[in-house]
């Protein structure tokens, strides 16, 4: 599905449905230097279950044009935009990492728009240290290679992934590699410097909190951190899994948001 | 100092990717499930199965969790975003085509491959509207030359067959990817040890999991594996990737699944319409052999060096071909892109010809005379009259079959031993 937002393309996949307006929408939003393909099972289970669905690509991801967006609040705002595009009052927002990070200012900040809101891989603040930003404003594949290492849990870099035939480790580098020079940088840029404490007081929507046991990225003492820190939120915790685990268990993580989703969607 | 990514090695995924010990009865070996089909928890889980909604296994045409093991390996090894096993290395061939193209449309092909491969393109695809032209292998122009607006694909092999032609595949590949096309290698005769076609430029790589990767002569199979560089929508080339399927309400496999567009369509199509899957039993046999993969080409590289010196001192032999020889045309290519080898397939040419040919493989006593490569055994075949015989002369020469030409496939015997039994063939075959 294209929009046009800020006079650029925004594509977003629907999950394999047309775009009805007569359903309650879920929006997903995909990490830093990722697209919309890391939400493919999940998509598609919530497009086929009564909701409409729009995976987006942040603009300068996937098939969406122009700059990558500055900061976290920028892309809080962003949405707002693209669910106006889409003719959108309120919708679910679900968020992975960086993406998380821009559900949580989305929900704090513009909480009407908001019905639901579902984090994984999150935390209030994603400090990016050096060893990752250096070859990231380098353009240096080395970034990549680390995101993924540091990404996916240790258990998971040696395969078995629940979609037969995938190998996990080749796959999400794939997505980023695809991202233009100066992707990364920006989007690792944007979710260092952002502090979601206020945001998260704000919130007043029902909120659950996606938790990788194993996450070195967004640890899961921060994950529970966060969960606390919003007004009424609620956690799961998936054993053994790392920063990624929407692909390390599509699964599990997809039995997370059903349960928690589903029922808001009436 | 810049932080190491850490990579598990290849020595590490031959032995693990793709499977952890089992969490119900704590098998280290990968089970065999040997299973047709696969119970659904309930009517809602079947139904997000069948819409790719949900991961998992429904019926083992499509998918089996043995077969799974060796899929995600094989695409570890090679630096994939995944990969489909298949009945044999012919069916990986063809599902790969099935998958990328339509009738009307044409492929670029090496002149040097497989004869069945040859085979395959020369004279059954065009049945179903798909024209294939054969290139000299060692030529990124002609590769360029060939290609027609209809073009969907270049394919080669990294050593070439039987003459072990070595693909200049960087500029090979630059020529498919200016032209919006992907490049495909049969890494068959290299293995993932020896040479990973994605590290060069190649988009999908297919093997006969027969030879090498099994390794033990007891189970035909093949793989297809995709790199999940190649965008299919800036190419605008693949509607099979890029549109809507209406087999599957409409998806579109480069939307939905990005990288892994192709190795998506390849299974939910190829395998459940097609049908050419492996079975379970064979998917944990080439398992065996994979765990080993380094190991075993290590040996067979160094036995098959040890062969060709004495092959070259031997005064009933005219010429030896291996790309690690001064003389081979790509000595200089294969110093760069094999390193560590150029496989243990190579062939000679017997002084006396055909006769003098029949005669030698008729002589050998470990050497085995049959239709195969990369055996733990030795094998040995005169490709005019078996593997290529379905080729006119021209062809043949085309592809650098000579009448005299024997193909030997060293395998991990005592070196000694080989070179006795080669010795008293040569000699057999020399006598009047």
């Amino acid at each position: 599905m294209e929009l046009q937002v800020d006079g650029v393309n925004v594509f977003c996949a629907t999950g394999g449905k047309d775009f009805d307006p007569a359903l309650p929408t879920t929006l997903f939003i995909h990490g830093a230097s990722f697209d919309r393909t890391v939400w493919k099972l999940q998509a598609r289970y919530f497009a086929w279950h009564g909701s409409n669905v729009l995976a987006a690509d942040l603009p300068g991801h996937g098939r969406s044009t122009g700059a990558p967006l500055k900061s976290i609040e920028a892309m809080a705002d962003w949405v707002t935009r693209v669910l106006d595009a889409a003719g959108v009052a309120e919708a679910a927002l679900v968020g992975h990492s960086m993406g998380g990070q821009v559900a949580l200012d989305c929900a704090g900040r513009h909480g009407a728009r908001v019905r639901a809101l579902a984090i994984l891989g999150g935390s209030l603040a994603i400090p990016v240290n050096s060893a990752l930003l250096d070859p990231a404003a380098a353009d240096d594949h080395l970034a990549f290679d680390l995101l993924n290492v540091w990404g996916y849990g240790r258990r998971a870099q040696l395969g078995v992934h629940r979609m037969p035939g995938l190998w996990m480790m080749r796959g999400g580098l794939r997505v980023m590699e695809r991202a233009a020079k100066g992707v990364l940088h920006a989007d690792l840029s944007a979710t260092n410097a952002y502090d979601g404490s206020a945001a998260a007081a704000a919130v007043t929507c029902p909120t659950l909190v996606v938790i990788g046991e194993k996450d070195l990225m967004t640890p899961a003492k921060a994950g529970l951190a966060l969960a606390a820190a919003i007004p009424g939120a609620t956690h799961v915790m998936f054993p053994g899994l790392g920063h990624i685990l929407l692909e390390e268990d599509p699964d599990a993580t997809l039995d997370a948001l059903r349960d928690f989703l589903i029922p808001l969607q009436t | 100092m810049a932080a190491d990514p850490k990579y598990f090695k290849p020595d590490t995924l031959s032995l693990h990717a793709g499977q952890r010990p089992d969490p119900v009865t704590g098998a280290r070996a990968v089970p065999i499930y040997q299973t047709t089909s696969f119970v659904f928890e309930d009517t809602e889980h079947a139904a997000s199965l069948f819409n790719l909604e949900r991961a998992g296994h429904i019926y083992s045409r499509i998918s089996n969790p043995t077969v799974a093991v060796l899929e995600e390996r094989i695409s570890a090894l090679e630096g994939g975003v995944g990969a489909v096993c298949t009945a044999s290395g012919q069916a990986a061939l063809h599902l790969a085509v099935a998958t990328l193209m339509d009738a009307g449309s044409h492929i670029v092909s090496s002149a040097s491959i497989y004869g069945g491969s040859h085979n395959l393109f020369a004279h059954t695809m065009p049945r179903f509207g798909i024209e294939t032209s054969f290139v000299d292998a060692r030529d990124p122009n002609a590769f360029a030359a060939a290609i027609r607006p209809n073009t969907r694909l270049l394919f080669g092999e990294t050593l070439g067959n039987p003459g072990l032609e070595v693909m200049d595949m960087p500029r090979i590949a630059e020529v498919a990817h200016q032209n919006g096309l992907p490049l495909m290698i049969d890494n068959t005769f290299a293995t993932p040890y020896l040479f990973r076609p994605f590290e060069h430029g190649a988009d999908i790589i297919m093997h006969s999991a027969t030879k090498f990767l099994g390794g033990h002569g007891v189970a035909i199979g093949g793989v297809i594996v995709d790199s999940g560089a190649f965008d299919w929508e800036a190419s605008g080339k693949f509607s099979t990737l890029t549109e809507p399927y209406e087999g599957y309400h409409g998806l579109d496999f480069a939307e939905e699944f990005g990288p892994g567009a192709f190795i998506m369509r390849a299974r939910a199509e190829g395998l459940r319409d097609f049908g050419a899957c492996m079975s379970p039993g064979n998917a944990f046999y080439i398992l065996q052999g994979v765990e080993t993969l380094s190991l075993r080409v290590k040996r067979h590289v160094e036995n098959a060096r040890t062969i060709i010196a004495f092959l070259e001192g031997h005064e009933a032999v005219n010429w030896v071909s291996y790309p690690e020889l001064t003389s081979h045309p790509d000595h200089n290519l294969a110093k760069v892109l094999l390193p560590n080898g150029c496989g243990s397939i190579f062939t000679f040419g017997i002084k006396g010809g055909r006769e003098a040919g029949r005669k030698f493989i008729e002589s050998v006593e470990i050497f085995s005379h049959l239709a195969n490569v990369g055996d733990a055994k030795s094998l040995v075949i005169h490709p005019a009259s078996t593997t290529h015989q379905q080729m006119d002369a021209q062809a043949l020469e085309q592809a650098g079959v000579g009448e005299d030409m024997v193909r030997l496939s060293v395998g991990l015997e005592d070196p000694e031993d080989l070179t006795d039994d080669l010795a008293r063939a040569l000699k057999a075959s020399q006598r009047s």
